[in-house]
């Protein structure tokens, strides 16, 4: 694991650990303003860096209404569409909260919203699970390039990119830093 | 891995991958989702040279859990009775785009042949093939092992395993006694002499003739079938002799420790390897092992065949 390296031409920080925060703060904000409270809500992480998202989201949502939220892992491999152009991958852990999701908001959390089809995935998989209420999308950063009529409800930081570079999103429970790269590939 | 023919086709990391994306399906499974999307248009084939009920079940559910069509192709009442080589139904199944063949046969080294003859392009898995391996049952023997007794660890460093009975005739034995050295635990294998292979002492295991004193040292006991059907010879003196010297009655199953578990790989002979009582007291994990099969099988099917083409 490399230290913390600031800009360099292949590798630009573009939010850091305080930017992060503060845009996780306000989606939990948004989701409680847009929901009128917070009963009946279920965040659904998508691993890996989804789920402590997730949970970090809930945590501000606690601060704010001083409920506890329900928060899940939803593996969304079994149902990609891209399953055939690349050797099966390792699934990772669904983990629905006690209570399940029937007639429940769900808000799905993912790092990076990019093509959209990781989430198309995803409401496929919620299908398999149950019938919520409504289901919404809140990512930490919204990158462009949809390839489906796909769009988040809530959204940390709007990323212009191009194809051709990288966005990751490195947080402190996964990676070492809370950050967000844009790498050149 | 493109086949799994033998345990031994295996690396541990692909062992532990396979028991990992099984607890996941199992996961998935037990929050409700019954039937997955990921294997659609894929063409599985049970190629079934032998009689068969839990495992064939086992492939299929497993296979249409996951939505791939599934052919079943029994010997009996098909072109095989007529005569037909198994080169001839590879080129068959071939030909009808089989991605992946499931095959059970009487004859030790079939699924190898085809898996490595080049007449079919399928990925093969090995259901049973004589008295050589059955790799699925000693995964899901290790899924079941590791459920119970290593449920957050990966390898099995520490635990011992206890293999009972007709290991001259078992398949079952052979793969499990390579897949849980493999992964770290201690095999212990008892049986009588008669019933033990040429060539036992060089296999990664310890071998015993004797039950009784090896009970407190199991962490699970895997009794074997007795295998009337393949003895054409008298490897013991009668049944009765050898339920008393190596069958697993309640006051044996009271000697092992605590936290042990009962496996049989089905079919049970009840009152001849194991009593009533034992296989369905409360350390019996043998309907569980059922349970366990269709997720492992779903688990290889998807590492086999979930994915493009990498080779």
């Amino acid at each position: 694991m490399s230290t913390h390296v600031p800009a360099s031409p292949q590798q630009r920080v573009v939010a850091d650990q305080s930017d992060i925060a503060r845009a996780l703060r306000r989606i939990a904000h948004e989701i409680v303003e847009n929901l009128k409270g917070s009963t009946d809500l279920v965040l659904l992480g998508i691993p890996s860096r989804g789920v402590p998202l997730a949970q970090r989201i809930a945590f501000n949502i606690a601060d704010i209404e001083g409920t506890s939220v329900p928060v899940g892992s939803l593996d969304v491999t079994l149902f990609r569409d891209d399953l055939r152009i690349r050797p099966a991958k390792a699934l990772a852990r669904t983990e629905l909260p006690i209570g399940g999701i029937d007639g429940k908001t769900v808000v799905l959390v993912d790092d990076v919203l990019y093509s959209g089809r990781t989430i198309r995935a995803a409401l496929d998989a919620l299908n398999e699970f149950g019938r919520p209420k409504a289901v919404q999308l809140a990512v930490l950063v919204d990158r462009g390039h949809r390839e489906l009529p796909i769009r988040a409800d809530y959204v940390g930081k709007n990323l212009p990119t191009s194809h051709v570079e990288k966005v990751s999103v490195e947080i402190s429970e996964i990676d070492e830093f809370d950050q967000v790269v844009i790498r050149e590939s | 891995m493109k086949h799994l023919v033998s345990v031994a086709d295996l690396t541990k990391t692909e062992a532990i991958r396979i028991l990992d994306t099984a607890m996941q399906l199992d996961q998935v499974t037990e929050h409700g989702a019954k039937k997955l999307p990921t294997l659609r248009g894929r063409t599985v084939v049970n190629l079934f040279y032998e009689d068969s009920t839990r495992t064939r079940l086992s492939f299929e559910l497993a296979a249409k859990r996951l939505s791939a069509d599934v052919i079943t192709f029994s010997a009996k009442g098909s072109s095989v009775s007529k005569g037909e080589s198994l080169k001839d139904t590879a080129l068959t199944l071939q030909a009808m785009g089989a991605d992946a063949v499931i095959i059970r046969h009487f004859a030790s080294g079939a699924a190898h042949q085809m898996a490595h003859t080049g007449w079919i392009k399928a990925h093969i898995i090995n259901a049973g093939d004589g008295t050589h391996e059955h790799p699925t049952q000693a995964l899901l023997d290790a899924y079941t092992i590791r459920r119970h007794l290593a449920p957050h660890r990966q390898d099995f460093e520490g635990l011992t395993v206890g293999i009972v009975g007709d290991v001259l005739h078992s398949r079952v034995a052979r793969s499990n006694i390579g897949l849980l050295s493999a992964l770290g635990a201690k095999v212990i294998v008892v049986g009588p002499p008669t019933l033990m292979p040429v060539g036992v002492e060089e296999w990664p295991c310890e071998i015993r003739y004797q039950l009784d004193d090896s009970l407190p040292e199991l962490d699970a006991i895997m009794m074997l079938r007795v295998q009337q059907e393949r003895m054409n010879g008298s490897f013991f003196p009668s049944v009765e002799e050898y339920s008393r010297e190596y069958g697993l009655n309640r006051i044996r199953a009271s000697r092992l420790p605590d936290h042990a578990v009962v496996m049989h790989p089905g079919p049970m002979n009840r009152g001849v390897e194991i009593t009533a009582e034992v296989a369905d007291g409360h350390r019996s994990v043998i309907t569980e092992q059922v349970a366990n099969g269709v997720i492992v099988r779903m688990a290889v099917l998807y590492l086999l065949i979930g994915g493009g083409a990498h080779d």
